[in-house]
């Protein structure tokens, strides 16, 4: 396989809910990443900020009424380029699953919980890899145990509500890479999860990206899951991406403000005992249209009049490093 | 929706929103940037002000039913037929009851009369004023609803109100009598309550008052199952847990905080009632435990008499079919609006 | 599951004890009495003393619950006052008819309830869901015994398309095998008598069915919105899985659970409405029965009838609790 070009490429996308003029919500606004191969691109904040709608509109799960979206996302599939956006709903039904795979939040929510683990996991080995009944539960079984579910034949007559979070969360898995997807979609896949699982389920994740050369988007809030998995790293803030690098440049020098501020909001062991965490102050609804400036003034420590003089442009600094901070922090070295 | 004081300046209000521009009329610079900076600050988030922060329940209810076609349209019913209830002596243009134009009619030699100019929907089949009738019929149909549902609903609001009351502050010997209460509200609930009503009709006699008492009697199960379930989730809230530990007093607990939250359901529960008490009480009049005096308007009894015309004169049937449809389906819809406008379940 | 349907048959003794003595409470004690409703009201005081003691209503409460228990457990429901016979032999010679007219009208509502039901909610605000719901209000809101004229007046009358009343047209022979009409024609191959049966229950049919269908289209309808907002829908969708696999195992599987118990609920109120229909259609079953007992007070019918609708309710109930724990494995597992 070549390595150059991304496995998937999404320029410029955007998602507006609602009618037309004021009443529509901008939920994503011009967003673009690349996932490549065998790599995790992360896709960073706070609740609100656009991160699941961007996965629903990659996925083509979004209701098709009252929305809108923009923009390109080119996959690279065996028989050529393909933009996602543009597929007609027939052909994504056939991609969702196949060579893209989605997992979710809730991991109990996510299962339907009148139908057995065994039939969650060989429905789709039989829609996609055209399974017969028996060959599709053996496979089932091989992928529980792969993703560490132990006594997988057990489990696969079982239902949802007999198996632990974890174990739910690792069924989930399975069904996601049951075919062997190019790209992989986790939205916050261990947040509801305890913190040992959500360990084990991450190390499951990285495990898998290399063994398969899957590329995997993950989309957290959690900054602790961006520092162990993500090779890139995007910052969104209300529908817009505020910062990207890769992840040694974004930890070792952030340059917007609320990049800064995520990183201050979390806890740290090396800090110095008693002295306090650094909060962002209000909360996501406290943004004004891009439009009109930038959206995270009236949450930030160093706003300025400039700030509110159109939309902040798009900034390189360097090594795949660009903001879009009109003022943003230069290395703070005294 | 806290950042700044001047946030609370009503967006349809721009004069005052956006002050003079910067810097500009001889305050010191930089005091005037920065109030030009926090009231465009303001301004541009006055915009998402009114999202419903802070208003009751209630209130962001009543908003949306306000814009709910379904709540108009059901609203606009029930008030006409509130309007002709309650004036029905001044709309009536002839006597409900005397025969006057007895000597028209014939029905067994099927010689009926419809609609004319001193009779807008002609006569029935006494000779009397089918008009006057239907307007008089809905103030007793009015009547038998609203007392049949009172009955259900303070009769149902006794029981399901102390067996809430009960399970929530009573402790053990409080769970006990919830149970043993709510056993025999679900096994009334069992029959049906045309049922029900029947054997109530049937014990006592036909009459209006029967048919009144029997479909309230019927409703009461649905009120006490309601009442109970909503007042057993609002126990499990926080506030009253904080009432429980500040020690007030539980009688206060169940009236002044559990009850006034828990009378939503039961409320919307009333609004439909209203719609099946005037259907239930239709065919108990056709079952023939209705008022057996035929001279006294009210629409079940005379839909059940017409039935028996049906063929020859379908008009003597069809008006009061017709008005009990509407009224009821009147009712139903400004309760199913207001169920949906409380429940946040149902919502989109 | 056999020790979950044992145990459950088991939970039925303390609801048929409570059950009986409710209706021994509602049926014997309540003011009034059954002595008003068997003596004509200018009856003199002598008389209904006298009534009184015949009927064994001076004797201890205890012993007259006894009396009333062994009574019903003999199948001993009291004579007609109408015809003379035992209620229970009035009652089984006319169940066939009854039993008939009833699975044909909860055929109609289950079989248009539930698409029509999944339709309106999956078209959301659209055209069928308006119709939907409304005509769904209407059917609640329209008077049983008046439909059935309208349906009698218009397509039997005036139309001529059907029979107007009774279960078989006159003159047609048939072996009589049972009371069940469809049943023995299916079973000697008289398929004219089948036919014939049909046309007979179309009209009272679609007349009973107008109360069922419209609680079903409208439970189906806010089932299936709640399901369609499921977690576990958007993963089977995010599988990629056929429209008609997301529809049938795991929308319309998790959907149903609620509806299977409306429809449980909705029997017992299908023989109050047989009362309404079968008269007005002369349909030969309990319903018609019935409906002359209540013009006349025949008493012993009518709390016969009570005794086997809550006969009935609990049988049918039981029913429901067995078909739901084989839909919902977390009923089992409690």
């Amino acid at each position: 396989m070549s390595n150059g070009t991304p496995l998937l490429a999404v320029e410029e996308l955007s998602v507006v809910f609602g009618g037309r003029g004021s009443d529509e919500v901008r939920a994503v606004d011009g967003v673009s990443f690349t996932l490549n191969e065998g790599k995790v691109t992360g896709l960073v904040g706070e609740s609100g900020c656009g991160k699941s709608v961007t996965s629903l509109a990659l996925m083509g799960l979004l209701p098709s009424r009252g929305v809108r979206i923009g923009g390109s996302a080119v996959m690279r599939l065996p028989e050529g380029e393909t933009d996602l956006l543009r597929l007609p709903a027939r052909r994504m039904r056939d991609l969702r699953g196949s060579q893209l795979a989605m997992i979710f939040q809730d991991p109990l929510s996510s299962l339907n919980p009148v139908v057995p683990i065994g039939v969650q996991v060989t429905e789709i080995l039989r829609r996609h890899r055209r399974m017969g009944g028996s060959a599709a539960a053996k496979e089932a079984a091989v992928l529980l145990d792969r993703v560490g579910i132990p006594d997988p034949t057990r489990r696969l007559r079982e239902y949802p509500h007999q198996l632990s979070g974890g174990m739910r969360q690792r069924a989930l898995i399975a069904m996601a890479v049951a075919c062997r997807p190019r790209v992989m979609i986790a939205d916050e896949p261990t947040t509801a999860l305890d913190v040992t699982i959500q360990a084990q389920i991450l190390e499951l994740l990285k495990e898998l990206v290399t063994e398969e050369g899957t590329a995997l988007l993950m989309i957290t809030h959690d900054l602790g899951v961006v520092a162990g998995l993500c090779d890139d790293i995007n910052v969104l803030y209300a529908g817009r991406a505020v910062e990207s690098a890769p992840r040694g440049p974004l930890f070792a020098e952030p340059a917007h403000p609320y990049t800064i501020g995520l990183l201050g909001s979390v806890p740290r062991l090396d800090a110095p005992r008693g002295e306090p965490l650094t909060p962002i102050r209000g909360s996501v609804n406290d943004n004004i249209a891009w439009t009109d400036g930038c959206a995270f003034a009236p949450r930030c420590d160093r706003y300025a009049a400039e700030c509110l003089e159109g939309p902040p442009p798009l900034v390189p600094a360097g090594d795949g490093h660009t903001h879009r901070c009109v003022d943003p922090a230069e290395e703070e070295t005294e | 929706m806290t950042t700044t004081p001047s946030s609370q300046n009503l967006p349809g209000d721009p004069g005052t929103a956006v002050p003079a521009e910067a810097g500009g009329d001889g305050r010191t610079p930089l005091l005037g940037r920065r109030a030009a900076k926090v009231d465009r600050l303001a301004e541009l988030m006055g915009e998402r002000a009114d999202d419903g922060h802070g208003a009751g329940v209630w209130r962001t209810a009543f908003r949306r039913l306000r814009r709910s076609p379904m709540a108009i349209s059901g609203a606009v019913i029930v008030a006409l037929f509130l309007l002709v209830a309650l004036f029905a002596p001044l709309i009536a243009p002839y006597s409900a009851t005397s025969q006057a134009w007895g000597n028209e009619v014939f029905p067994n030699q099927n010689v009926f009369v419809g609609p004319r100019a001193e009779n807008w929907l002609g006569l029935d089949n006494l000779g009397r004023d089918q008009f006057s009738r239907m307007v008089v019929g809905a103030r007793q149909t009015l009547l038998v609803g609203v007392v049949a549902t009172l009955v259900g609903f303070c009769a149902g609001a006794l029981l399901g109100g102390s067996a809430g009351a009960a399970a929530v502050l009573g402790g053990r010997r409080g769970a006990w009598y919830d149970n043993a209460v709510m056993r025999v509200i679900d096994m009334m609930l069992a029959l049906p309550t045309l049922l029900l009503a029947v054997t109530v009709a049937a014990l006592v006699g036909p009459s209006l008052t029967t048919v009144m008492l029997a479909v309230g009697i019927a409703q009461v199960p649905i009120f006490a199952r309601l009442l109970r379930g909503a007042m057993i989730s609002q126990g499990s809230r926080d506030y009253v847990l904080a009432a429980r530990a500040l020690g007030v007093r539980k009688r206060r607990i169940a009236l002044a905080h559990i009850l006034p939250n828990s009378l939503g359901p039961v409320i919307v529960q009333s609004t439909l009632t209203l719609a099946t008490a005037i259907i239930d009480a239709a065919a108990l009049s056709y079952l023939g435990l209705g008022n057996p005096d035929p001279s006294f308007p009210e629409w079940g009894t005379m839909l059940a008499d017409a039935q028996r015309f049906l063929s020859s004169a379908p008009q003597l049937a069809v008006y009061p079919a017709l008005a009990i449809i509407v009224t009821a389906l009147g009712f139903t819809l400004l309760g199913e609006a207001m169920r949906e406008a409380l429940d946040p379940k149902l919502r989109k | 599951m056999l020790r979950f349907l044992v145990r459950r048959t088991l939970q039925l003794i303390p609801t048929l004890g409570g059950l009986s003595i409710l209706l021994f409470v509602w049926l014997q004690r309540l003011p009034g009495g059954p002595e008003y409703a068997l003596l004509p009201d200018d009856a003199t005081p002598e008389q209904r003393e006298q009534m009184r003691r015949s009927l064994g209503l001076e004797e201890p409460i205890a012993v007259q619950y006894l009396t009333f228990l062994r009574r019903i457990l003999q199948g001993d429901l009291g004579t007609s006052l109408q015809t003379g016979r035992p209620v229970l032999e009035e009652f089984l010679t006319r169940f066939p008819a009854t039993f008939e007219l009833s699975v044909t009208a909860m055929a109609i509502a289950v079989s248009v309830g539930l698409p029509l039901g999944y339709l309106a909610a999956r078209r959301r605000g659209g055209v069928l869901d308006f119709a939907a719901v409304g005509g769904s209000l209407l059917g609640i809101c329209t008077p049983v015994f008046f439909l059935a004229f309208v349906l009698k007046v218009v397509f039997s009358e005036g139309l001529g398309l059907f029979p107007s009343a009774f279960r078989l047209s006159p003159g047609l022979s048939r072996t009589e095998l049972s009371g069940f009409v469809v049943l023995d024609g299916l079973r000697t191959g008289e398929l004219d008598v089948v036919w014939d049966a049909l046309l007979h229950l179309a009209l009272p049919g679609v007349a009973l069915a107008s109360i069922p269908l419209a609680v079903i289209v409208r439970m189906t309808r806010a089932s299936v919105l709640e399901v369609l907002d499921e977690d576990y829908v958007r993963t089977a969708d995010a599988k990629g899985l056929h429209r008609s696999t997301v529809r049938t195992r795991h929308v319309m599987r998790n959907a149903m659970l609620p509806v299977v118990t409306s429809i449980g609920l909705l029997t017992g109120s299908l023989f109050a409405g047989a009362v309404l229909t079968e008269s007005v259609f002369a349909f030969p079953g309990i319903g018609s029965f019935v409906y002359v007992a209540t013009q006349t007070r025949d008493y012993p019918v009518l709390t016969g009838f009570i005794l086997v609708i809550a006969a009935m309710y609990v049988l049918i109930n039981l029913l429901v609790d067995i078909s739901y724990s084989l839909l919902d494995p977390r009923v089992r597992a409690q």
